[in-house]
Formats: structure tokens, sequence, C-alpha cells
């Protein structure tokens, strides 16, 4: 097994162990990382001579046995939402081809504070609107279980990089899906985290009442183990929560004995892939066998996320992406006026899936319609959030699939808008809430994985870990390894 | 029909800026004049991925402002997004308050020349200043000319409180009358400079016409660009006339922008805008509701100073002022405390009042004098005041010891003293030199029993001789009276 | 509510986004697509519920007004598109 196969957990115990250090290990994933490139396409910016250095810088920590921590020399991926001082930040758009932030997002200052190496900026949706990575202005990443088949998204770079193996995790963010799916059809453990627990500073705003960063791992302990490096109050982001953050891996291990698990009969479809749905009935049958508690419960509104989702979603994007306008950062095409030149700007720098959320999100906050589409979507709201409190009276964490479908065809989905929202039908209503939800791998359908997606209450990421964990140690699913072939 | 016959309708837009240290959402300073572009930081460049984080002072500068204001303070309060394209607004939208304004239903007194007047306002929110564009080329300064324009935001971000009335005003004077009432409370408050040339006070005016008695209004205007109280008079006695005249010809008002031109001494319509606006406003997902503790509110309200209209009560009250002089004393906080440690020196408040109302503010003005760089303090005035009511000088030479007083700061006793001013007025000193006089003409004395009552006016004279002058001029008469009719 | 061409162009223009006459085309029947789906919404009762703007039930976040460091001139116009003498520049404004 290469060293670049290995988990954060293995391999940070053979870097206190002085078995190797973080320059070597670094070169060896940058090299995997090179070489299987051309044929992911996982990253838009790599930054060798920058993930060197700071391997270098952890190699010291680790001499002097000082402020190491179990990311200490641990090469890692970056989605390129996040701003990092001195490189490069496109959010996959053209509008920012060219901007180089001057400052660091809160997580990307906490992972570079534990010593962890950032290894590039991933792929992704244009500004993270899309569920298959194919909106990026600068490339098309591939799914390393069928490279003719799309890796998800938004967050698709961050999964495929650390399937392939050219990182040992990533972040990625979440707004409607965004880790989870992705996570989904890579084979690996995506978290999006409870509203408000990762700090939303630095990350470049979608929908920002939704957006959250979470981690993207091989397994389930890799898992709780960035959670504990990013979580925590910042007071950089006001809606950050002054909660205390725990040791995600206190209780990982403990398992499920007793634990409630809601399964909500809106997320099982009839016309759903039949695989996908053995596969993830499979897996909570296994839960069951590991000691869980199964109960039906209903989620009646939760169906509805969706629609609400593409009122509110694309009302915030519509503002919080007014300001590329060409002015003090991004591209700039000129005009004989200033509307032109925005106009022109804007025209040219966003591409059509942007384009259609930021006038669908205009149209939607414009005077005569605020009432019949983002306040209802409000209520709407607020109906799906006690839909989860109400459920999480009776039961611990939910039980649903992830994605209704596997990793699907480049194309397949991109000439109707709706087909491909529809991917999200599963993981939207969960950022409607604000509550977490992880997806782990649970299967293979048609050769492609299949992910289970676990939700929780709010702030209680460590049952969800803890479910996870169980269920992952009792199943091979993660120990697969992608093809990396076209079929 | 005649200009008489038409009647202002006047609401006032006034936007403060607030002196706290930092701006709205972000630890930069602001400090005004600053080099362009050096007051900035990722969150108020508005560079993607940045987030706001509310100022605890500029909130709590706002509900003084409502507090001062009348205000009922919003239980519920939340910042909204404004969105509208324009160059010196770094994210293109405009955190403000939209439908729940930290502020509301509060009114402001005013004085006219009919007496009080109270005029509502609406309500006073909460929102970030925007940057400062500089337009270049063509008329170089002019917007509808110019070539192209130069962004700096040092000044965005800077927190405003937005400040709006009811349409309650009637004239450019009472609208001057607000404004300045206005300014004095936000200055007697201490929440900002108040300075018009440095744009940290901004005032919009909503002006239209209607025949007097009737009750709806016309068609108004909004006049931009008045950036001093006394242009602010004056574009809206003109923008008033405007539409008086436009109307008496049977034309109509059109509602729009208007500038106040300084050269041109007019108001002309902005280059209207393409579109109407539509500025879609909602929740701010980036920053919590404000939800103002009543135990907070009451705080604040207990830390207010005493203002201006409550001051001028009691300075009538307590020190026998007149309405007027009070007012004019507590039109500036430093000159109302300069008065009230004098008149608490002195036996007469109103007498003290009218030497700095009267010399004091005439020296002051014509030396441009501030409070500050007087060489003398209350209790020199106080002296002066004293010596004055109890006689000991004659207004003349009161004029005189002031004058010494304000050059020198010298202590007007020994001023009187030295340059042997004293009157005299001791009642045996009169009683001695009224007797030397009256011995010494008998004749007069004569003449005055007989009839000739005028020739008092003589002896007075020859006492007031005899004594070089010193004698209290009024004792004097008396006594003379008193024997020459006994 | 029927989505028409008019109203594309109209929210093109509001949010400053240039389009071809087959891009308002296209835009019309996608967004008209989108609108019906979300058309269910009004299936549910909400006359009852408040708006939710914010999943947390935070209030009152704010900081001390203490200064902090700002960037330097050369670090706010490193990424302008265009600058002149210290300024962001943009083409004329009317």
């Amino acid at each position: 097994m290469e060293l670049y196969e290995k988990t954060i957990h293995e391999v940070a115990g053979e870097l206190k162990a002085k078995k190797i250090s973080s320059v070597e290990l670094t070169k060896q994933v940058m090299d995997h990382l090179e070489k299987v490139e051309p044929h992911v396409q996982s990253f838009i910016t790599i930054t060798r001579d920058q993930a060197l250095a700071q391997a270098a810088e952890a190699d010291k920590r680790l001499a002097a046995g000082k402020d190491v921590t179990a990311l200490t020399g641990i090469p890692l991926a970056i989605k390129d939402l996040l701003c990092t001082k001195g490189v490069r930040t496109t959010c996959a758009s053209r509008m920012l081809e060219t901007f180089v932030p001057p400052y660091n997002a809160t997580v990307v200052e906490k992972l570079y504070a534990a010593g962890a190496v950032a290894v590039g900026k991933t792929n992704m949706d244009e500004f993270a609107m899309g569920s298959s990575t194919e909106t990026s202005f600068y490339k098309k990443t591939k799914n390393p279980w069928n490279l003719n088949c799309v890796p998800g998204g938004s967050s698709g770079g961050s999964a495929s990089s650390v399937s392939a193996d050219q990182a040992f995790a990533s972040l990625g963010s979440d707004t409607g899906g965004s880790i989870r799916q992705p996570a989904a059809l890579c084979g690996i453990v995506g978290l999006k985290p409870t509203y408000g627990r990762v700090s939303r500073y630095g990350l470049i705003a979608f929908a920002s009442s939704l957006d959250q960063i979470g981690p993207m791992t091989k397994d389930v302990e890799d898992c709780a183990i960035m959670m504990n490096a990013i979580s925590g109050h910042d007071p950089k982001d006001s809606t950050s929560a002054n909660v205390p953050s725990p040791d995600h891996l206190t209780d990982l291990k403990k398992g499920v004995k007793g634990l409630r698990i809601g399964i909500p009969k809106e997320f099982f479809p009839d016309a759903m892939n039949e695989e996908v749905s053995v596969a993830v009935k499979d897996a909570i049958a296994k839960l069951s066998g590991l000691g869980a508690e199964l109960v039906e419960i209903s989620l009646p509104t939760a169906p509805y996320g969706l629609a609400a989702y593409y009122v509110l979603a694309p009302s915030e994007a519509s503002s919080n992406l007014a300001r590329y306008d060409g002015v003090r950062y991004g591209l700039r095409v000129p005009g004989e006026n200033i509307v032109e030149m925005y106009s022109k700007t804007r025209a040219a720098g966003f591409g059509p899936e942007v384009k259609r959320r930021i006038m669908l999100g205009t149209y939607a906050l414009s005077s005569g319609y605020y009432d019949a589409y983002y306040l209802k979507a409000q209520k709407v709201r607020r109906l799906i959030k006690e839909d989860y409190d109400k459920a999480f009276e009776k039961v611990d964490i939910i039980a649903t699939p992830t994605a209704p479908n596997p990793a699907f065809r480049f194309g397949e989905k991109t000439d109707d808008p709706l087909t491909m929202y529809l991917e999200d039908i599963f993981t939207i209503s969960i950022n409607i809430a604000g509550v977490p939800a992880l997806s782990l791998p649970c299967g293979l359908a048609g050769g492609l994985p299949v992910g289970l997606q676990l939700i929780g209450k709010p702030f209680d990421e460590a049952t969800l870990l803890k479910a996870a964990w169980a269920y992952e140690q009792s199943t091979e699913w993660h120990k697969r390894k992608p093809s990396l072939r076209k079929d | 029909m005649a200009f008489e016959d038409w009647e202002p309708v006047i609401g006032l837009e006034v936007h403060c800026e607030l002196k706290t240290a930092t701006k709205l959402f972000c630890g930069c300073k602001t400090i005004f004049g600053n080099e362009s572009n050096t007051q900035v930081c990722p969150v108020c460049l508005g560079l993607p991925g940045t987030l706001p984080v509310m100022n605890e002072k500029a909130v709590e500068y706002a509900v003084k402002i409502g507090l001062a204001l009348n205000c009922e303070i919003s239980k519920f309060s939340k910042m909204d997004r404004k969105n509208y394209y324009y160059p010196d607004l770094p994210k293109a939208y405009q955190v403000s308050q939209y439908d729940k304004p930290l502020n509301f239903n509060g009114h402001l007194d005013i004085t006219t020349k009919e007496g009080t007047k109270r005029i509502g306002v609406t309500r006073a929110h909460l929102e970030e200043d925007a940057g400062k564009l500089v337009h270049q080329g063509g008329k170089a300064g002019r917007l509808d000319s110019s070539d192209y324009s130069l962004a700096d935001y040092n000044r965005g971000g800077i927190p405003l409180v937005e400040i709006v009335s009811e349409p309650d005003i009637r004239s450019a004077e009472e609208a001057h009358a607000y404004l300045t009432a206005l300014r004095n409370i936000l200055l007697y408050i201490d929440v900002s400079d108040c300075n018009m040339e440095e744009g940290s006070l901004r005032c919009d005016a909503n002006v239209s016409v209607r025949k007097k008695g009737t009750e709806k209004f016309g068609t108004k205007a909004e006049i931009k660009n008045m950036n001093s109280f006394k242009f602010a008079k004056q574009a809206m006695e003109y923008e008033i006339k405007r539409q008086i005249a436009l109307l008496e010809k049977g034309e109509k008002v059109i509602q729009e922008s208007r500038l106040w031109d300084v050269t041109e001494n007019k108001t002309k319509p902005m280059r209207s805008k393409e579109e109407a606006h539509d500025y879609r406003y909602f929740p701010e997902p980036d920053l919590s509701p404000i939800v103002l503790p009543e135990d907070y509110v009451q705080k604040i309200k207990a830390s207010l100073p005493e203002l201006p209209a409550a001051k001028q009560a009691r300075f009538v009250a307590e020190y026998g002022l007149t309405a007027y002089d009070a007012g004019v004393l507590t039109a500036d906080q430093e000159l109302a405390h300069w008065f009230e440690v004098g008149a608490k020196l002195t036996k007469s408040p109103k007498g003290f009042a009218n030497w700095m109302m009267g010399d004091m503010a005439a020296q002051m003005k014509e030396q441009e004098k501030e409070l500050k760089d007087l060489k003398f303090d209350q209790k020199k005035l106080a002296e002066l005041v004293d010596i004055i009511e109890a006689g000991t000088i004659n207004s003349k030479q009161a004029k005189e010891v002031f004058l010494e007083l304000f050059n020198n700061g010298a202590s007007p006793a020994e001023v009187v003293k030295s340059k042997g001013m004293a009157q005299v007025s001791d009642p045996k000193a009169i009683e001695a030199a009224v007797d030397k006089i009256l011995a010494e003409n008998p004749n007069v004395v004569a003449d005055y029993k007989g009839g000739k009552q005028g020739v008092i006016g003589f002896l007075v004279g020859k006492v007031m001789a005899a004594s070089q002058g010193k004698a209290n001029p009024k004792m004097v008469n008396e006594v003379l009276k008193k024997k020459l009719d006994a | 509510m029927a989505l028409s061409e008019k109203d594309v162009q109209y929210v093109a223009k509001l949010s400053r986004l240039e389009v071809t006459d087959q891009e308002v085309a296209k835009y019309t029947q996608q967004l008209a697509n989108i609108l019906g789906y979300v058309e269910q919404l009004s299936k549910l009762d909400t006359s009852k519920v408040e708006p939710m703007a914010h999943v947390l039930d935070m209030k009152n976040v704010f900081r001390p007004d203490q200064p902090a460091p700002s960037l330097t001139q050369k670090e706010v116009l490193s990424n302008g598109p265009e600058i002149q003498s210290g300024h962001f520049k943009v083409p004329k404004i009317m």
C-alpha cells in the first residue's frame, strides 16, 4: 500500500513516529497527484511550492515535538471558494480568474495553524451552483470510479481528489448537498456540519443562510479529526454559533446500541434507483443489526425543501454575486459608461447556470413578487425546520439515501436545469433546516458508489460520526479504491 | 392666485455619521481626510468571502439618537440589504434597515415665530455609508459631464443614522429651525461631529406645495446636495418659489431628484436615472437581529444628558431668563455649561447672561475667539456683574472694565480699584457732600423752594463735581430731594 | 404567474447582465419551468406561519468598537482592474 493511499489517522502515526517526514510524504502525494491529475482533473490551482514549504515547517514542529496536531504535516486539498492569502481563488468562475485574496478564510487559518499542508485548490461548480461540477469555467472533473461520469457537485474536485488519493482529505462547502452528494458519488465520507458550527468567514458566499463548510475524507475517523480542526466559534462570522465544540473523537467508537434511528418515508419514493434503494436499506438493516432501534417517521414538508431552496438560495445569491461588477477585483470588460461596463463584465464573467440563478433570485425579490416567493419560502422554511425538530423528539438521528442516483454521465442532465436540481432532493431540506448530515459509502450501484445519509440534531455531529463509524467498521466499502478508468 | 395662497410641505431626511472609532462592520478607523483607500480592509472593500460584524457602539449611538428624538425603540429590529449598483457601493448592496428600524414614531419640537411647533420623526435607522467618487475630466468635479470617476472606499462602511421627518414642515425657515435643533441635539448627546463640510451631517429635502386649506399633498421633488444649513434654506426657498410659479402658470411639478447648484443659486434636475428603483430589500442573512433588552434601553436613557429643550425651560424657571435668551444660551452645550457655572457664582444670573450674549459675544466674534480661548473664567465675569449690580460703577465704566477683563484677564474688582472707579455709595458721605453744597448755595435752595424744581439738576452736578464724579448719582439725587423737600 | 420575456429582460437589466434575444427566450423558458416547480409551495398553508430568516436562534451579535489594522493602499488596489492615483477608476457614470 502506498503512503498516499492511507488515511490521516494512519499516516499521522508514521509522521509522529518519524518513520517518514512531511516533506517526503508531501512529495509522494504531489507526485501521485500530478500523475493522475490529467485523468481526474480535480484541481484548478496546484500549489506544490507552498505545500513543500508548509511540509518543511511541519517537519520542524514534528522534530521539536511541539504544537503537533493530528493534521501536522498532512497534505490536504481546499475547495476553490475558500479564500487563500496570496493564492488565486476563482470560485471556478471566469469572473475571478485573476483574484488573489489578501486574507485567509478562518478554516484555512485553522488548518494552517494545525500544521496542515495545502496541495491545491479544487475544482467545483461555478460559485458552487450545480450538482456535477460541469458548470466550472475551467475544466470537467471526472469521477475516479468511472472517468466518463461526473463526480457530483458542487464540491466535485474536493471529492475526486480524496477519492483518487490526491490528498488525504479536503474541505468542501454545502449549500444544498454540495459536500454530501459528491462524497456519495465518489465513495468517500462528507459531512455538512450544523449551520453555525464552522465559520463561513472567507467562504465565498453562494447563499449565506444555507452555506456551510465541511470535511471530505477517506473514512469516518478522519472526518472527526477534520471536524476537530475546523469547528468552533469565530468572532468574524456573526452567524457562527457561540457554543463549545466537543472533541469528535471522544465517543466515536462507542457503537450504536440503543441509538434511535428515524426512517422518513418521504425519502424512499417509488421512482428511486433500485440499486441505490437496496443499498441504503441494507445499510439501515446493518445499523439495526448493530443494536440501533429503527423508528418510522415522517417529515411531511421536507419534499418541499427543493422548491423553497430554489427561491431562497437564488435570492441570496443574486445579492451576494452583485459585487462582481468589474470595479475592485476580477474581470472587467470595457464599456462606454458604467452600466455598459457592468453589464458586459457580468455577461462575460458568469456562466449560464449562475446567470439563471441570479435572474431567478432577482425576480423572486423584485417589487410585487417578494411576498409570493421569498416570504412564502421563508415560511415554508419554518415548517421544514419544525418537522425536523419534531422528528428529533423521537429519534437521535435520521437515515436516508444521500442521492437518488449514482454518478451520471457528462452532459446527461445539463440541458434541463430542473433535472439537475432534482439530484439534491434528499440533501436540500437539511440545509433549509440547518441541521448536520453526513454521507458515507454504503454500497455500489452499477459499479458506482452509493451514499448513506445520516442526519443529526443541531450541534450533535458527534452522534452522527459515532453511528457512521459503527456502520463503516462493519463493512468494507470505505476500503474500496476507484479504478481511475473509463468504462 | 398669489404666492401667499400656497403652502409648502417639506419632509427632511438627515444622514448623520456616527463618531465611532471604527466602521459599522469592521475594525477600520473612521478618520476624515486620510489618503485614499488606506482605511479599507477586506470587509469594507466587499471582498468575496468577507462577513460583517456589528459595532456595538453604533447600536448604542443609534438608540441614543432615537431616545433623544422621543422615538419608540424597536423590541425587534434587523438589518436588511438594499440592492443597487453604484461604484461607491462595494458590495452592490447597502446594509440598512427596511421594515424594522431601530427607532420610530418620535418627534422634535422647534421654535418658530408663532411659538413651539412639533415635527414628527418617522424613523431613525442604522445603515452603512458608501465610499466617495471623484468625477474627472470634462467639466471636472461634475457628475454629468465627467469622462470617468475615481473611487475611494475610506468612507465606505462608516455608520450612519438616517433620520426621516414627517412632512410636517411648512416653510424653509421651519426646515432651518428643525435642522438647527436636530444638529444641536446630536451634538448634545455626543454621537456625531455634525460637520457638514466633511459630510458627517447631510440633508435631503422632499418639497411640494399645495393650495392653503387643502389636504392632499402636491407632487414632490427631492432636493439633494445641500451641504450647509444656509444652502439648504436657500435651496428650499428657491424650490418652493419654483413650484408655485409652475403651478400658477398651470404647469405641473415633475417628481424628480434635483441638485442645489451653489454657483447658480438654483435647483436643477439630476439627469434622470434609466429605470425606476427596485431595491429588492431582504433581511441581511449575515447579521443577527437586534433585540435590545429593556434595561439596556433604560441604561442609555439614564445616560442621556439634559437635552436643549429641557435645559432651556430650566434656565427660564431657575435663572429667570427669557425664553429667547435661554434659547440662545442652550443652542450650544458648551455655552450653556459656561453660563450655568457662572450663574451660580453671581447674584444676578440674568445680568450674567446679558453680558455673555452682549459684550462677551461681540468681542468673541470680533476677535474670533472661542470659549476655550478666553483669558478669564466665570468667576471673574460674575465679579464684574456683581459690581455693576451693586451700583459701584456706571455702565460706561463697566464696559471699560469688561475690556480689561476680556483682553487681559484682569480682575474687575482690582481694575475698579486701581482706576479709582468705585462709586461713592456711602449714604453718610453723600449726605455730608450734599449738606456742604446746600450750605454753599442758599439762593438755589430758595429758588427750588419757590417752585423752580428744575434747579435740582444744577445741585446734583455740583455734588458730583465735588466728588470728582464718584458719587452714586442716583443716591445723590435721592438725598438732595429728601433734604430739599423736608 | 406566468413569466414573460419582458420579465426576463427586466431582471437581466436589474442584475446588470447583458443578454441576447436568444438568451432571453431560453432563460424565459427555463425560469418558467423552475417557477412552475416552485409553484407547489402554494399547496402549503402558511397563513399562520412566521417567516424564518435564520435557523439559529441568535440575536445581538456585536463586536467592541476597537480599531483593527486596515490593508495598505497597495493591497487594497492589488486586484483592481484599473487603478489611477490611489483610486479604482471607473468609466463615466451618466
